[in-house]
Parts: structure tokens; sequence; C-alpha cells
């Protein structure tokens, strides 16, 4: 049964690009929405069998690569972990699959777009049910394809085009890391497989190598090329630049891989690797600080764009950052708890702004929204149930995950610990912020767009309103829900043997102020944002003057697109174009092949002046000749 | 089975076919007609021919099977054919893919069509024989030999600049092929045979083998080809036409990587072991060194020209670094590449036979008139960039593994390579296949028709299959490369080192 998870995402990806033009847009939608459902049920029957206290189930398929020492499988491994994955993925991935049917409707490609995302759920889902490194690369990589393909999807748009090959290649930076520590891993430890792997890793614990010049454990240095990969999967700090632009793509495509699911791959590999990380002190305080810094250098950037869904991709990065540093700081569990609940709300946020989009007619910009709340009350309603998720307000789903996140870092031995915890409160509250901006922004106020638009505003269709709905259910009850299961005291029941901890991890509570201190700020904000971007316009706009090159700073993303171009892109075009044009053409072929053809020709030039045809000048060589040789022989 | 001598048969087969050819008469039509015909059909016996022998052959035997021996020149020259895995693989690639070539041929060459396909079934057998060859005479005559069609294939059926071209390609290998000669000449006044069975259990004189070694190793470096003799390579594609590309890059090439395998470690392994550095540091600079210029490239040929001399230095990385993996990889690398990289130079043909020209500026939103045609542009250009699930990736992360278990800083670089050839692939397909139509010449382009639906589609089965189950191939060179790797293991002699 386990198989099938898999296979009808796979089955779906087939149907749709062998025969999706004979049997229509509306079968092909049928028949993949089908099946996805059908895997998500099989997962959520695994789920429960974990939650019940299953074994962990590995099935091998047929054998993939097997060279000397490296033998490797294609397979399907399912613990705990896994299951809680494959309920996020199949779950959204299915509802993303419905709410298309509805965004999607005016496209004339929807075989095609069906067929993507069914193909991005089944490299998904090869990701999570591996049980070995390359098969996890297989769908590594996979599930990057599937987010280029559907990010260049509107082919024509030259901007489109453009993001969907920087994320490819900002992945492939990632790649690179990953299959860098995957080679290390192979060549320490012989193989590639987790359970064999982890079984090693304790006897290499002090084992230090020499690499590229510098002495270093190897753990660390494993962790940190994995960590590489997972930073560029999961766009964090340096990595991150992809992700923004990734927002060309259709909206349903932003929730399903760019914030419920594939971005947070990475955070599910350093999981995943918990029987490495844990040995590895410095590239947890490595996670730590990319961590932390990402979550709060998004959150900063997400306080000035004005494109919604910009918005809501810089909110996923800076969430991602969070679910980083609590696995840095060891609490993994509650990074996955975290991931868990931040797919069902944040996926409810994109879900949303694209039905605000689609109402609006393709609008994205928020200075040309306002005050459309009673045109769009569902949309609306849902929209304040993905914000209050986010912001942590009391028992919604992100307060449980997020606060368990930071009471870890409070109590975190690590030496970076503090600033996790500093940087996380802190970051809590441009959360907030920069997330009811974007509300009354978008619902509240006046109607900034053009007045003609504004007639033909409307609610979207049920088919678009219906997976709102549930992911609602999610983002309000899942923190609730779940949270003994995954993060109670008794976490260790649940998560068995697929998170390792080296010390066993106790959440300690913390002080009551620390507690109270982030949801009662949240509240202070709904109020005090509702002021400074509804009531009082002219404070923002006075904050602004003072602080231009501030305000442009962070508008402008830090600049980071801007130094990437200057230190690494033009400088490789330039270096390319110098290869060529000095190197092979002037260097090589001009000493080589060219040279030698000149240097021969010039030489049988002269050499034809030998041959002049005059009796005279054969009879004086002659004569010379003959000297030298008399000379010679006789002296 | 034994009894019939089957190598020679495959190897002559393409031969008896250009015999038949010579006599068709008529006119130009009936001419053209039946040479297809008569060359199509002796390539599909000669495929037929090299899947009965795989069907005979012996997966756990390490050794050369099929060998067959017969005086040529008494006490000099024997005729003596005979293969193991490695060769196997590679005869396989090659009767699968001269079919495909004479397919994409016969309606895009128009004139002089039945010369062309003599000179392709001619280089057929010329390969066949390389990769059977069991006397280095005999191998040495194959090798050279098979310049001559290639020659007159570029020089005759090329482009524009195709005599400057065919004369680069032909002066540079042959310039290095003459130190191949002497070193040839050398080991038989030494060994007093050019018996290649006996050769590999002979220890050769461990001073010379160094010179002989660097004289095998030009003629194969210039084939390969590696950095910084590499030039003729990007000119010799640009000129050529397409089923000369496709030949060019698919078994041409693989010539010199079986050729390393096969006599420089064979031969001379402590002189492999010796130079092993010096070949890393020239794959690792071809690596890089290509795949930025490949970015900068404005013909389309020739940007995929200069990826196979990048993809061509994971190959030489992977056979000098002796591990299984890594020699595994490498010829895995090869096969993959001779697929993938003729799908690409197919591609070109595709849209060039329709717009004259092969310049990326003059292209862009083909998908909107080729969708069909973009899909399997797509598949091949995931297959170049080595995305897992293709046969491009199983080579590379081979070749990378077995390289990392030798050294990091070659590992290393060499992977940097992995990131450069996404960004030249996916450039180059999206500004040929994306965006807007740029003009009206493209609105009007019709997807693949038949003909080429069958010439890439075996090629696109074949792409996927070996990614996902790369066992089909990793089987039948398991044993003998693995008796390639544990002969150069203990030569190293080095007790640290991981197997």
């Amino acid at each position: 049964m386990a198989y099938l998870i898999i296979m009808f995402p796979l089955l779906g990806f087939l149907i749709t690009s062998f025969i999706g033009k004979k049997i229509g847009d509306a079968a092909s939608q049928f028949v993949t929405c089908l099946l996805v459902f059908a895997s998500s049920l099989i997962s959520f029957f695994y789920f429960f069998q974990f939650i019940k206290g299953s074994e962990v189930l590995n099935f091998v398929i047929f054998e993939w690569i097997s060279s000397g020492n490296l033998n490797l499988n294609w397979s399907i491994y399912i613990d705990s972990l896994t299951s809680v994955m494959l309920v996020v993925v199949t779950s959204v991935s299915f509802l993303v699959h419905v709410y298309s049917i509805g965004y999607m409707q005016h496209d004339p490609h929807k075989p095609r777009f069906m067929g993507y995302l069914s193909l991005f759920t089944f490299a998904m889902l090869m990701l999570i049910t591996s049980d070995n490194f390359l098969q996890l690369f297989f769908g590594w990589e996979g599930v990057g394809l599937a987010s280029y393909l559907l990010i260049g999807f509107w082919f024509k748009k030259p901007s489109a085009n453009a993001a969907a090959i920087k994320a490819f290649i900002v992945n492939r930076v990632g790649d690179f890391g990953l299959a860098i520590g995957v080679f290390l891993i192979f060549k320490f430890t012989g193989s590639l497989n987790f359970s064999e792997v982890f079984q090693q890793i304790p006897s290499l614990d002090q084992k230090k190598i020499n690499f590229l010049g510098v002495e270093g454990g190897l753990i660390t240095y494993i962790c940190i090329f994995l960590f590489i990969g997972a930073m560029g999967k999961s766009a964090q700090l340096f990595l991150h630049t992809w992700l923004p632009d990734a927002m060309e793509g259709p909206t349903p495509v932003s929730a399903l891989i760019h914030a419920a699911t594939m971005v947070t791959a990475g955070v599910f590999l350093v999981v995943r690797c918990s029987p490495l990380f844990e040995y590895s002190d410095i590239s947890k305080s490595l996670i730590i600080l990319i961590g932390a810094s990402t979550a709060f250098f998004a959150a900063t950037v997400a306080l000035v764009q004005n494109d919604i869904k910009k918005i809501i991709a810089y909110s996923t990065c800076s969430q991602l950052g969070y679910m980083f540093f609590a696995a840095g700081v060891g609490a993994y569990h509650i990074a996955i708890f975290h991931l868990f609940t931040h797919a069902f709300f944040k996926a409810l946020l994109f879900l949303c702004a694209g039905s605000v989009i689609h109402s609006l007619n393709e609008e994205q910009d928020i200075r040309k929204m306002g005050g459309i709340y009673k045109k769009i009350p569902f949309t609306y309603i849902f929209m304040i149930i993905g914000t209050l998720a986010i912001t942590g307000f009391p028992f919604f789903s992100g307060f449980y995950s997020k606060d368990a996140i930071l009471e870890a870092t409070y109590f975190s031995p690590n030496n970076m610990g503090g600033y996790a915890t500093v940087l996380g409160v802190f970051t809590a509250l441009l959360t907030s912020i920069y997330s009811w901006r974007l509300i009354y922004k978008t619902f509240h106020g006046t109607y900034r767009g053009e007045i003609n638009k504004y007639k033909k505003i409307h609610e979207s269709p049920v088919i678009i309103l219906l997976p709102l709905f549930f992911l609602t259910l999610g983002a309000i009850f899942s923190g609730f829900i779940f949270k003994d299961i995954f993060i109670g005291n008794e976490h260790q029941d649940f998560w068995q043997s697929s998170i390792f901890f080296k010390d066993q991890f106790i959440l300690k509570h913390p002080p009551l102020w620390f507690l109270l201190f982030t949801p009662v700020c949240g509240l202070l904000i709904i109020i005090g944002s509702y002021f400074i971007y509804i009531k009082n316009t002219h404070i923002l706009e006075n904050l602004k003057k003072i602080n231009q090159p501030l305000y442009n700073f962070l508008l402008n993303k830090w600049y980071f697109d801007e130094i990437y171009n200057f230190i690494f892109i033009r400088p490789t075009k330039a270096i390319g174009s110098f290869f060529w044009n000095k190197g092979d053409i002037k260097l090589i072929d001009g000493f080589g092949p060219n040279g030698f053809a000149k240097i021969i020709k010039s030489i049988s030039e002269r050499a034809v002046l030998f041959q002049s045809g005059y009796l005279y000048h054969y009879a004086f060589v002659i004569l010379i000749g003959l000297t030298i040789l008399l000379t010679y022989l006789l002296l | 089975m034994s009894d019939i001598p089957i190598l020679t048969l495959m190897i002559f087969i393409p031969l008896i076919g250009v015999l038949f050819l010579l006599f068709i008469k008529g006119d130009t039509d009936f001419v053209n007609k039946t040479s297809s015909r008569v060359a199509m059909l002796t390539s599909i016996i000669t495929f037929f021919a090299s899947i009965l022998i795989l069907k005979n052959f012996n997966y756990l035997d390490a050794g050369f099977q099929f060998v067959e021996q017969h005086d040529w020149i008494v006490d000099f020259v024997n005729y003596k054919v005979g293969i193991d895995g490695i060769s196997l693989s590679f005869i396989l690639l090659t009767t699968f893919i001269t079919p495909i070539c004479i397919l994409a041929t016969i309606n895009s060459v128009r004139d002089r069509l039945r010369e062309f396909l003599i000179t392709l079934l001619l280089m057929e057998t010329m390969m066949i024989g390389v990769f059977c060859s069991l006397d280095l005479f005999i191998f040495y005559l194959f090798f050279e030999a098979g310049l001559i069609p290639m020659f007159l294939i570029i020089g005759i059926w090329g482009g524009e600049k195709r005599v400057y071209s065919a004369f680069k390609f032909f002066l540079y290998t042959l310039f290095g092929s003459i130190f191949m000669l002497v070193a040839i000449i050398y080991i038989y006044i030494d060994a007093g045979t050019l018996d290649v069975e006996k050769l590999l259990n002979i220890e050769i004189n461990k001073d010379y083998q160094k010179y002989l070694w660097l004289g095998f190793f030009a003629s194969f470096a210039v084939k390969t080809p590696m950095w910084p003799v590499h030039t003729w390579l990007p000119d010799a594609h640009v000129e050529a036409p397409t089923s000369g590309s496709v030949i060019l890059a698919a078994i041409l090439l693989k010539m010199a990587g079986y050729g390393f395998i096969r006599f420089s470690l064979g031969l001379f392994p402590d002189a492999s072991i010796y130079f092993a550095p010096f070949v890393f540091i020239l794959s690792v600079i071809a690596i890089i060194y290509t795949s930025l210029v490949a970015l900068v490239q404005n013909d389309m040929k020739k940007l995929i020209a200069y990826s196979s001399v990048a993809h061509m230095g994971f190959v030489t990385i992977g056979i000098f670094v002796f591990n299984k993996q890594g020699i595994e990889g490498s010829i895995f690398q090869m096969i993959s590449h001779g697929i993938i990289s003729s799908a690409l130079f197919l591609c070109v043909g595709v849209i060039y036979d329709r717009m004259r020209t092969r310049e990326i500026s003059h292209y862009g939103g083909v998908v909107n008139s080729m969708p069909k045609y973009a899909t399997l542009f797509m598949i091949f250009t995931l297959g170049s960039l080595g995305l897992p699930g293709t046969s491009g990736f199983i080579g590379e992360i081979l070749v990378l593994i077995g390289a990392f278990k030798f050294n990091y800083w070659v590992a290393f670089f060499a992977t940097i390579g992995v990131v450069l050839s996404a960004c030249y692939s996916l450039w180059l397909y999206k500004r040929v296949i994306f965006g807007e139509i740029k003009n009206d010449q493209i609105k009007n382009l019709t997807d693949l028709n038949k003909r080429e639906y069958i010439i890439l589609t075996p090629l696109v089965i074949m792409t996927l299959v070996l990614g996902f189950y790369p066992g089909l191939l990793l089987d039948l060179i398991s044993s003998s490369a693995g008796k390639v790797s544990e002969n150069m293991i203990n030569y190293m002699n080095i007790s640290t080192y991981i197997k």
C-alpha cells in the first residue's frame, strides 16, 4: 500500500502528460485530484498508525545503483517523521490541486499544470520516503525541477523564465553543498543508507580530516555541507534570493511548493540527519546563526514590500528561519511541529492571497487595494484566521509551535541560544506588524485601485473557497490537537528513533513574563498597526521620509540581488568571454594549429624562392656546396 | 555459437552494405531511395548482431570473450579480436547510434546521399573495429582509419568553413596519433608482440613506461578532447552536418576514453599512477574553463560542443582515480554522453533543418509552435545537466564519488562543474524555447514529424531507463571494470587507499 502513495501522483503526471490533451481539461483535473486524494488518504492511515505506535516500514522497490561498495535501492521508508511529512505534503497538495481547478480556469494549459503539480508531489514524496541519501537527492533535485517548471509555467513572461532559472541555479549551488556532504559520508562510512550511516557516526565523533587545506572535525564538515544544501532549498540567508522571485509562478504553486512543502525540505533534511547534527556543536551554532538571522532579515524586508505575494514569500523565508534555529538548539521535534502548523497557515495565506488576486483581476500590488473586505468576505475571514495563526495569537496553531520554539531557545545551552531568543522574539513582533499591515492595506481603508475595476471585484468560486476552508481548520486546530503528541512530555513515544536526541530533551517552563510577552505585544500590534496603516498614515510617511536610506535598504531587500549580480553573474560571463576569446581563439589556436599553419606557410614560401628556375642560381648553390664539402674533407 | 566468427561478422557487415551501395545504379531518386534502404537495413542487422552477442555474453567473465585470432603478417601482426564488458558497451552504443544517424541523414542530406551513407557505414566498421581489436596494430589501423570518413563528412557535407575545420580536425588528431605509433613500434621492439592479451600480463620497463604513456596520451588527449587540445572540436561540430556531429560526439570521442582504460591503464599502470595528477589538473581545467566558455557561446552547436569537453573532463577524472566507482562512472558517463549529446545535436538539427540557422539569438518562443519538440529537448537538457533520474546523473555521481575517495581538491572543483552545467544548459534552453515568439519564421514552425519522433524516442527512452535502472549497463561492465580497477589498486600498493 505504501507504494501507492508515491505511485498515484506519478501516475497522475504520466496520464496528463501522455493523454492529457486527449481526455480533456476536466478529466485531467479530475484524475490528478483523485489520485492525490487517494495518496493523502493512505498517508493519513500511516500517520494514525504511527500515533498508535507502529513499527518503521521499509520496502525495497528495486535496485538502483550498484557499483563496488556503493549499493542503493529505490525504496520506501516510513517512520514517524516521514508520516508527518506525508500528511503535510499530500493533504496540502490535494487541496492545492483542487484550488487550481478554480484558479487556472482561464489558462489554456490546464493538463500540463495539473501534471506538473503531480510531478512535484511525486518528487517530494520520493524525497521524504527515502531510506538513503541518494534517493533523497533524487527527490531533492526532482522538486527543484518541478519548481523550475512551475515558476516558468507562463513561459511567455521573461520575468518568469528568469525567476525559474534563478531558482534552479541557486538551488544547484545548495545542491553542490549537499552533494559534497553526501560524498564525505560515503567516503568515511562506505554507505549512503541512513540507518547504516547513523550507526557509524558515534565512532567517527573525534575524527579529524584535512579538507581543502583546512583541518576540522569530519562530522562538522559533513553537517555544514548538508546544511548548505538545506539553505538552498529552504531559502536561508545568502541563498534566499530565488524565493521572492519564484512568486512569478501561479499562486497555487507558491502555496504548495514555495510555502508548505518544498522549501521545508531543508528542515526535513536537518531533522532526518539529527544523528549527525547532534555530534557537531559547531554546525548547530551555525544553523542557529543562519536561521535566526534569516528570520530577522526576511521579516524586515517583508515590512516594506508592496507585492502581496512577495510579503508572504519573505514571511515564509522568515518562518523557515524559525524552524532552523529550533533544529539548531536541538528541538528537532518542535521544528517539525512548526513545519506542520506552518504548512497549513502559510498555504492558507498564499491561497487567500491568490483568491484576492483572482478577485481583483490579477492585481498584486497592495497599494492598489483597500476596502474590499465587504466584497470578498469569505476570503477576508480566512485570511484573518491565517494571520492570527502566523502571528501566534493564543490558541491558534502558530501560537503553540512558535512559543515552543522560543522556549526551547531560551533554555538552550548553546552559546548562540541567546542570539536566537532575542532575534526570535523581535522577529515575532515584526511578523505581527507586516502581517497586519498586509490585512489592513488589502482589505481596509479606502479602495486605491482603478474605479472601474472596483465594480468587478467578486468573491471567488466555491472550488477556490473550499480548500481555503479546510486549510483554515488546519490553521486553527492543528496546533492544539497535535501539540501533546508532537512536543508534549511523551513526545519520544511518537518520534521513536526517527529523531535522535543526544541528551534527552526536556521542555522547561520559562518565566511568566517571557510567555506573555509575545502574545501581549501581538495584541497591541493589531491595534497599533491599525492606527498606523489606516487611521494616521502620515505618521508612517514621516517615518519613511526621516529614514529614507533605511527604507530603501529594506525595499531593495538589503541589495542582495545587486551584490550577487556584481560579484557572481557579471564576472562569470566576463571570465567566460575572456577564456573563449583570449584563451581558445588567441592563445591555443593562435599558437597551436593556426600558428603552425602560418609558420609552415612562411617556410614554404621561402622554400619556393629556392626553385627560381634560373640555371645560374642552381649552379651557384652547387658550387658553394662543393666548396664546403671539399673544405670539410680536406681539413 | 563458438564456431561462428561473430565478431568479425559484425565488424564487416557494414562493409558488405557498402559493397551493395557501390553497385546501385539508376537516376538520383532511385539511388537515394535504394541506398537509404540498404544502409538502414545494414545498420539494423549490425545492431541485431551486437544484441546477439550481448545475449551470449557471459557477464561474470572479466576476461576477453569471442576471441578470434588469425595470422596476418607472420610474427608481426595478428588479426585478433575479442571483447569484454567494457568494449561491448561501446559496441552497443555504436550499433545503436548508427541507425539513428542514418535515419537522420536520409532527409536532411540532399546531395550525394549515397556517398554519405557509404562513409557512415565505413565509420561504423572502423569504430566497432577499434573496440574489438586485441592487437595494437589492428587497433591503430582502425583508430586512424576512422579519421578519414569523418574528414570526408566534414569536408564535403559541412558548412561554410568546412575545409578549415576538416583539416584542423584531421591534422590535430593525426598529430597526436604519430606519437602513439612511435610508442606502438617501441612496444613491439621491446616486448616482441603486439597482442594485447599478452601485453596486459607483461610488465613493461618502468623507465620507458612514462614515455610510452605520453605517446598514447598525446593521441587520446586530442581525441577526448582534453584541454588545451580541444579547440578542433567546436569547429568540427559547427561545420559538420547533424549526423556527423552525432557520430563525432557519441562515438569518436569515446574511442579515446576507451583507449585510456584499455591501454594507458592496462599497459602502463605505473606511468598512469605517476601522471594521474597531471590528468586531473587538465580535466578540472577542462570542466570549469569550457563550462564558462560554453556559457557565452552564440552558436547552439558550439555551446553543446564545449559542454562535451566539460563532460569528458569527468570521464578522464573517473578513469584516473582508478577505483571501481570512478572507472564504472566514467564508462557510464561516456555511454550516457553518447546518448544525450547525440540527442542534443539531433535536436539542434531538427530546428536547423527548418530555420537554417544555429544562432541562438535568432530563436525564442519555439515552444509556442513546437510544444512536443520542446518537451523532448527539455528531457535531454536535463540529462545533460545531470538531473537525477537521467543517465547523466549516474555517470557524474559515480565519478564524483570515486574522485572524492581519491582527492578532495579534484572532486571539489569537478563538482563546481555541476553547477555551471545547469547554468549554460538552462540558459540555452530558455533563449531558444521560452519567451514570446520572436519572428514569423518561428511562428510557422511545424512540430516534430514522424521520422524525427522515431529518431528521438529511443534516445529519450535510453536516457530515462539508464537513469532509473543503471544496472542495465553497470552489470555489463562490472566485472571487467572491476578487474581494471583491482589491477590498478594492486599497483598503487598503498595500504591506506580505500577500495
